[in-house]
């Protein structure tokens, strides 16, 4: 069993600037974040390895920073220009027993992140729940399709912090 | 002159009696061969998540209810659980006991129903019955702590809405006495039934390495031969204080990972939880429930992951803190959600007839799948 920090450091030795920091300070849980082009190496690195076996992914989340400049779009709407979309990786080992959490962050207008589908299956359904809901493109998965929305959604990706409903839906008024 | 085959699509749902919601599956066969299968999910979805924001951390807990809302209990407790640790509460023993007690009978109540429905979906109507006559009465003992029978609102940050009825605790041990003999009656008329084991033994094996990788847990795991629960494994709230085992599935009447694994250990863990719920009510202390409720939740600026045994698996909530009244995200990971994606991997190969009972036996709540 090996704590965050300790696996920061054989990561921060095998990958160096891909690995860009170890975050503690926070409750309550640390988590290190690394580049979004290098995810599924670290990924698969840690999947393989002997001495940390991560071979359950608990959870993929997307997240909408939001730390960007808040603007006037056309209409008059609040949009927010730049800043990051961040995807959130808990990790676990079913043989160890240790927990790490990764982030990884890809900036707004150009949110692409390396899928790690290959390595979980589990990571399928959320990496394409992330798309669906926050726009955030996985390279090389399979099947990156809506899957809450309607296949055919026009009005954008709900979860993001400047996501204003749509009006109408195929010419029906949407309810609110 | 051969005669000239293809492939034929069928969609079964989105209003079908078997798949115990709004859901769509596209099934790819080849005669009644299954190629693959293709859910399709989304009809119950209201983005809880984006409701969440616009919400303070105790309002929140009304939406949880409505996910898997026949395990409303235990999804509070997962809720609950994170915020707490996100402002390092720590709750009163009376309160862990209690929703403990109440997280147990609620897991009993969701296997009923997963087991009732099971047998009913091919073929066997008086388990459902029999199910739904026991169910009944442990959602009176919740109507009668908390006055809601489904959607309770019981678990709140740092305690609980009401305490116990005085008449509860008699009662619940009432139930306990009352229910244990009609799991071997259970037996008898499901489990051991020879037309049951026919539809189920061997059919939809799940693989331990499949299972892992494709992120299952819950009965589903533990049907596949692995001892992991998380009551035992990431102990939370105080599950180490009592005595139970962990079923596993055997391969007693076909292989280790099929139908009847899976379903037999859902069987044999409401066996384990009236064992909780006997100590509980033994060791049950004295106190005030409401004494650590915050009087305005606002974490500080963190994250957390805090996760449950949720009667059909991992429940996880991811919260993210800004500092301020309103979670800045909840994402949920509901074992539901997650073991609908492994329907296309098992069902290959099988008869049409089998897609129902596998999809049976992995047991997913749709409120929960599409949250």
């Amino acid at each position: 069993m090996k704590n965050p920090e300790e696996i920061f450091n054989i990561l921060k030795e095998k990958f160096g600037d891909a690995i860009i920091e170890f975050a503690s300070s926070q409750p309550v849980d640390p988590f290190i974040t690394v580049k979004p082009n290098e995810i599924d190496k670290i990924c698969r690195f840690l999947f393989d390895n002997d001495e940390l076996l991560f071979d359950s992914l608990m959870n993929l989340s997307g997240v909408d920073d939001a730390n960007g400049k808040k603007a006037a779009g056309q209409n008059g709407d609040n949009i927010i220009e730049g800043g990051t979309l961040s995807v959130y990786y808990h990790l676990e080992s079913t043989k160890f027993k240790h927990k790490l959490v990764l982030k990884t962050s890809a900036p707004r207008e150009n949110p692409e992140v390396n899928s790690v589908e290959s390595i979980w299956r589990h990571a399928d359904w959320h990496e394409r729940e992330a798309y669906d809901l926050f726009g955030i493109i996985f390279l090389n998965h399979p099947d990156l399709r809506r899957i809450l929305m309607p296949y055919d959604w026009e009005a954008g990706h709900p979860l993001r912090k400047d996501y204003k409903n749509p009006e109408f839906y195929h010419g029906m008024k949407v309810p609110y | 002159m051969a005669l000239k085959t293809e492939q034929m699509i069928l969609n079964m749902g989105p209003q079908h009696p078997a798949t115990h919601g709004v859901l769509r599956l596209e099934l790819e066969l080849e005669g009644e061969i299954i190629q693959s299968v293709q859910p399709h999910i989304g009809y119950l979805h209201r983005c809880f998540e984006k409701h969440a924001e616009a919400m303070t951390y105790p309002q929140v807990i009304p939406y949880v209810d409505r996910m898997d809302y026949l395990a409303s209990m235990y999804n509070e407790f997962g809720y609950v659980i994170g915020v707490e640790k996100l402002l390092g509460i720590q709750v009163p023993e009376r309160v862990e006991y209690i929703r403990v007690i109440m997280g147990e009978l609620q897991r009993i109540a969701s296997h009923l129903v997963a087991i009732g429905t099971y047998g009913m979906d091919i073929g066997a109507f008086t388990p459902f019955l029999y199910c739904f006559r026991d169910r009944e009465k442990i959602l009176s003992l919740f109507e009668m702590t908390c006055g809601a029978r489904l959607l309770y609102n019981y678990f709140w940050v740092g305690g609980l809405s009401h305490d116990l009825h005085p008449d509860f605790v008699r009662s619940a041990k009432e139930f306990v006495k009352y229910f244990r003999p009609n799991i071997k009656e259970l037996n008898d008329l499901l489990t051991n039934n020879r037309i049951f084991i026919d539809r189920t033994a061997n059919v939809g094996v799940l693989p331990l390495e499949t299972a892992i990788n494709y992120g299952i847990t819950g009965p589903n795991l533990r049907g596949s031969g692995f001892k992991w629960d998380l009551r035992k494994d990431d102990p939370y709230s105080i599950y180490n204080k009592f005595d139970f085992d962990i079923p596993t599935g055997q391969g007693l009447v076909g292989t280790v990972g099929d139908c009847w694994d899976r379903y037999y250990v859902r069987i044999q863990e409401m066996e384990q939880s009236l064992r909780i719920i006997e100590q509980a009510l033994d060791q049950l202390p004295d106190g005030d429930v409401t004494s650590a409720i915050p009087k305005r939740v606002k974490p500080p600026i963190g994250q957390v992951y805090s996760r449950v045994e949720n009667p059909k698996g991992e429940l996880g909530y991811f919260i993210i803190s800004d500092g301020s009244v309103n979670p800045f995200r909840i994402k949920v990971r509901g074992p539901s959600f997650v073991h609908l994606g492994v329907m296309n991997e098992i069902c290959k190969g099988h008869m049409v007839a089998d897609v129902i009972a596998i999809l049976g036996s992995i047991d997913i709540v749709l409120g929960e799948v599409d949250r």
